[in-house]
């Protein structure tokens, strides 16, 4: 009896080690963000305070600093102006396409969605040096459009499959059904798929908008004045003053930004996971 | 010593409700084929995963070879088992799988090439070893996950419903094979199935359960022709037993004993009988009607017949019962009770 | 009945081929166009003297791989480029499996867990970048400070964490392993769930004890999806300059320099479009390689 028992304890023991060093690993910077984010200056800057607990009492200054004193508003309205824009062109794009590769079946079909998932590949890293020459010729240099121009060569190949798995789920006789009802195929798209994929379609836009969120590299490069920054690249820059950090501000900045991300991200999380497992898990 | 014994057993999943499995004794005998037979949801297949060390008891005791195992992981049990979906390694070739009991022993390597080609030769798979599960068909499927349950020489084989997955006409080759091969290795072996001409064919004894609790332990003559309740006693055979109810018994017999009464020469009960439906299946036929006249008017009555060609439908016709194919249970515990004097009108 | 069919059959067969090309039309073309025709014109500029600024531009022939190639800061990167990508995919695929192990049974509080989990990977990577910057700050670190209370070193004495060239190398590993870890750990969760649960039982039976049951059974039968995100996890790693650029910005003395970073610092920051370009045209090898695999998973998973 006791065997048993002990094997077990021990068995949970473990388990909550494991469980808890991954944890703490992991969510560290987080909590470090927020302890940061409400701590005074004289707090943070005094080497011998223990880091962990609030040595003087805790702050609004950043916050209020990072509203008032710095364009990080203005940031946050430029990146859900280009992430409702881009979702908008995403959708357009990649549900049609997504509908018309999951209906097509055969060589074309196949070789087709072959062909997006390889584009996927070709990184941001490559093409933001040929793509900054082609926005500074469009005249778009530092400005938004040249983003909403761009994101979507990542947004769509990647929402094109996670409709393509969504739309395939759809058994055909229903489209079927509705065409000897008298609806054209494009009809039955409109009127019966779209209003059954609304959770897909959902899906898309969730992981769009964090997509572009997320992005740093053409913001980077396409975007100069502080004004027109995106969340991702006007935190890291432009919240450096010179050579100082205003640490307090910037972590901050960094929860603001990230925190409603995480949890739209964690909502919708099993459909993301199937978008990128599409075929190898069955 | 019993192979396997089981004493009070019990698991109750949620506090407060009654337990898959009630107080369950049983004793198996050295060598047979035990079958738990029972409808979904009866308890059989938590029976069989808590001896298997699957599943742990809430309270009683599991003993294997005399030895109590409560305590003890699955490996540690002697034991084999062939799941419903024979759980074969989809990664590793049907060699690899039937090897893989001996690696996960410690086996030494040089024995393995013997252990798994004896094993394979008891189920005429040898031509199969370097194949993977996934090019095997259903009844190649079995025979490999019974030469990975041999391998080990268990002292116990369990079984959980390793026919349901095979289409019906597989099924009756697959079955006689596992009657070949328990007769062949003789290991005791418990046989879970909801399938009551399978527990029939292949029980050396039926273990009847609902509900968690044992309905009856006997042998398939025992379970058919004397049953404990009326459970048993509409559980097993198909059309289920005939029962009605008059004054404070329960009154059952089979289809099969209910016949025309130019057919019956026993000492016998009469009825008039009114058809209202015939099937025909090939070997015999089963009619349908109800009772007319005397206490059971009225009352559904099938009937089992190796020829039916003179019953039109509609029409009645005097049937009758040999009276010691009657069978008594008591009307509130729904138990077998002796035979006692009925008024019929 | 057979009216509708053949009336289903006229209509779909008229229809679909050239309604199916207008759906797809509008991706392709715009994909063919952003995605196509930049790369096209990256390899283009590899072989001119493209700058910003400069209208005009030469034909240089390998000029620009030739000075490249001889460059120590390129080496360097190319180095790190691997090493980084190589390194960081090992210690996530490690520990993205014993997180997925410690994950697989439900508790009180999974969902809990798996939110702070999480977000290394949901956070934007210049975020999660610069929290470690903080963290790794060469005097305000609080790493530094733990380090100082339990005396491993006297006050003052700490390492500068992002400021010599082996620490920071490390520093930069540890910042994208913790960033893949919550992708990969995901991704292998729902690998485990689709195995079906009478096969670890069945070795139980047989009498693996948990990790050989775990080793020679449950990881080997998830190899598609191990792959998929090991194959991913090196793509999103080789292709990044977000955390170089914010941690050390390629420092100290261009030592965490990666193809991507390096890419950038010359090719904008330094103007040289030319060696940008020829630079992150290094990448493009090792993509078709990976690409490669990608598609033979994929192709392995339809066959089965």
């Amino acid at each position: 009896m006791a065997r048993g028992i002990s094997r077990r304890i021990w068995g949970n023991v473990v388990h909550v080690l494991v469980l808890g060093t991954f944890t703490i690993l992991l969510a560290f910077p987080f909590y470090w963000m927020l302890i940061t984010s409400f701590k005074q200056n004289l707090d943070l800057y005094t080497m011998e305070n223990n880091p962990f607990i609030f040595n003087a009492k805790p702050t609004l200054v950043h916050v209020k600093f990072l509203f008032i004193e710095t364009r990080f508003v203005r940031w946050l309205g430029n990146t859900a102006f280009v992430g409702v824009i881009v979702v908008a062109i995403t959708l357009l794009l990649a549900v049609p396409a997504a509908y018309a590769l999951a209906r097509l079946s055969g060589r074309w079909g196949e070789r087709l969605g072959i062909g997006i998932f390889l584009t996927y590949l070709v990184p941001p890293t490559l093409l933001f040096i040929p793509l900054s020459r082609v926005v500074a010729y469009l005249g778009l240099q530092d400005s938004l459009w040249a983003l909403i121009l761009v994101y979507p060569t990542f947004t769509v190949p990647f929402s094109i499959w996670l409709l393509m798995g969504f739309f395939k789920s759809i058994p055909k006789e229903l489209e079927d059904a509705a065409m000897v009802d008298g609806l054209t195929r494009f009809g039955a798209f409109v009127k019966l798929v779209i209003p059954i994929s609304v959770s897909g379609i959902l899906t898309v836009v969730i992981f769009t908008f964090t997509l572009v969120t997320q992005e740093f590299v053409y913001a980077l490069t396409f975007i100069s004045s502080e004004s027109n920054q995106m969340i991702g690249t006007g935190i890291p820059i432009f919240l450096v003053r010179g050579d100082v950090y205003y640490w307090g501000a910037l972590m901050a900045a960094c929860l603001i930004a990230s925190l409603p991300i995480a949890f739209m991200y964690n909502l919708f999380l099993d459909r993301f996971i199937a978008g990128f497992t599409v075929g190898a898990v069955k | 010593m019993a192979v396997v014994e089981t004493r009070d057993l019990t698991k109750v999943f949620k506090e407060g409700q009654l337990g898959a499995v009630n107080n369950v004794n049983l004793e198996t005998r050295e060598g047979e084929f035990l079958v738990f037979l029972g409808p979904s949801g009866s308890g059989k297949t938590t029976l069989l995963r808590m001896i298997a060390g699957l599943e742990t008891p809430t309270s009683g005791e599991i003993l294997i070879g005399g030895q109590v195992v409560n305590d003890l992981s699955p490996r540690e049990r002697r034991i084999a088992m062939v799941f419903q979906s024979y759980a074969l390694y989809p990664h590793l070739s049907v060699y690899k799988n039937i090897a893989f009991p001996l690696k996960a022993q410690n086996v030494k390597r040089e024995l393995h090439k013997e252990k798994v080609e004896w094993a394979a030769s008891l189920l005429g798979i040898g031509a199969l070893l370097d194949r993977k599960p996934r090019e095997l068909s259903g009844g190649e499927r079995q025979r490999v996950a019974l030469a990975r349950a041999i391998v080990r020489e268990p002292a116990v084989f369990l079984l959980d419903e390793p026919l349901s997955n095979l289409d019906a006409k597989l099924r009756a080759s697959a079955r006689e094979e596992l009657e070949r091969f328990h007769r062949r290795v003789g290991t005791t072996t418990i046989y879970v199935t909801h399938d009551q001409v399978e527990a029939m064919a292949m029980g050396d004894r039926i273990m009847v359960l609902n509900k968690g609790v044992v309905r009856q332990l006997g042998t398939p003559t025992d379970v058919y022709d004397n049953p404990a309740d009326t459970f048993v006693a509409t559980f097993l055979g198909s059309p289920p037993m005939n029962l009605a109810e008059l004054g404070d018994v329960i009154v059952g017999f089979r289809p099969e004993h209910f016949r025309p009464v130019s057919t019956v020469t026993d000492a016998a009960v009469p009825f008039r009988f009114k058809v209202e439906n015939i099937e025909y299946l090939g070997s015999e036929w089963i009619v349908s009607g109800t009772l007319t006249g005397g206490k059971l008017d009225g009352k559904k009555i099938f009937s089992r017949l190796s020829s039916a060609q003179n019953l039109q439908l509609g029409g009645s016709y005097d049937f009758a019962v040999p009276q010691r194919q009657l069978k008594f249970f008591d009307r509130s515990s729904e138990k077998h009770v002796e035979p006692r004097a009925v008024s019929w009108q | 009945m057979a009216v509708a069919r053949s009336k289903i059959k006229s209509i779909g067969a008229a229809q679909s081929p050239l309604l199916g090309a207008a759906m797809f039309a509008p991706a392709v073309l715009y994909i063919l166009l952003l995605v196509g025709g930049p790369f096209l014109l990256a390899i283009f500029y590899a072989f001119s003297d493209a700058r910003i600024g400069n209208a005009e531009m030469h034909f240089v022939g390998l000029e620009n791989f030739r000075s490249i190639l001889q460059s120590p800061s390129f080496r360097v990167a190319i180095r790190n480029s691997f090493v980084f990508t190589i390194c960081s995919q090992i210690i996530v695929t490690v520990g993205a499996n014993i997180l997925a192990i410690s994950l697989e049974k439900a508790f009180r509080g999974r969902g809990l867990i798996r939110f702070l989990i999480l977000l290394p990977w949901v956070a934007p990577i210049a975020l999660g970048a610069i929290g470690w910057k903080w963290i790794l700050d060469s005097i305000y670190s609080v790493i530094t400070w733990v380090l100082v209370a339990v005396h491993i070193y006297k006050p003052f004495s700490a390492p500068m964490w992002l400021g010599e060239p082996r620490l920071a190398i490390a520093a930069v590993l540890l910042v994208h392993s913790w960033r893949l870890m919550p992708f990969s750990t995901v991704i292998l969760l729902a690998g485990r769930t689709a195995i079906p649960k009478d096969i670890p039982e069945a070795a139980a039976v047989d009498g693996a004890g948990f990790w050989r049951t775990q080793l020679q059974i449950v990881i080997p039968m998830m190899r598609p999806i191990i792959s998929v995100a090991v194959l991913f996890g090196l793509i999103f790693t080789f292709t990044d300059m977000t955390v170089v650029y914010i941690l050390t910005a390629g420092g100290p003395f261009d030592s965490t320099q990666t193809l991507p970073s390096l890419a950038f610092a010359m090719g904008i920051q330094g103007s040289d479009l030319a060696a940008g370009a020829a630079i992150s045209l290094f990448l493009v090898p090792l993509l078709v390689i990976l690409a490669y695999f990608m598609l033979r998973v994929a192709h392995r998973a339809e066959v089965n």
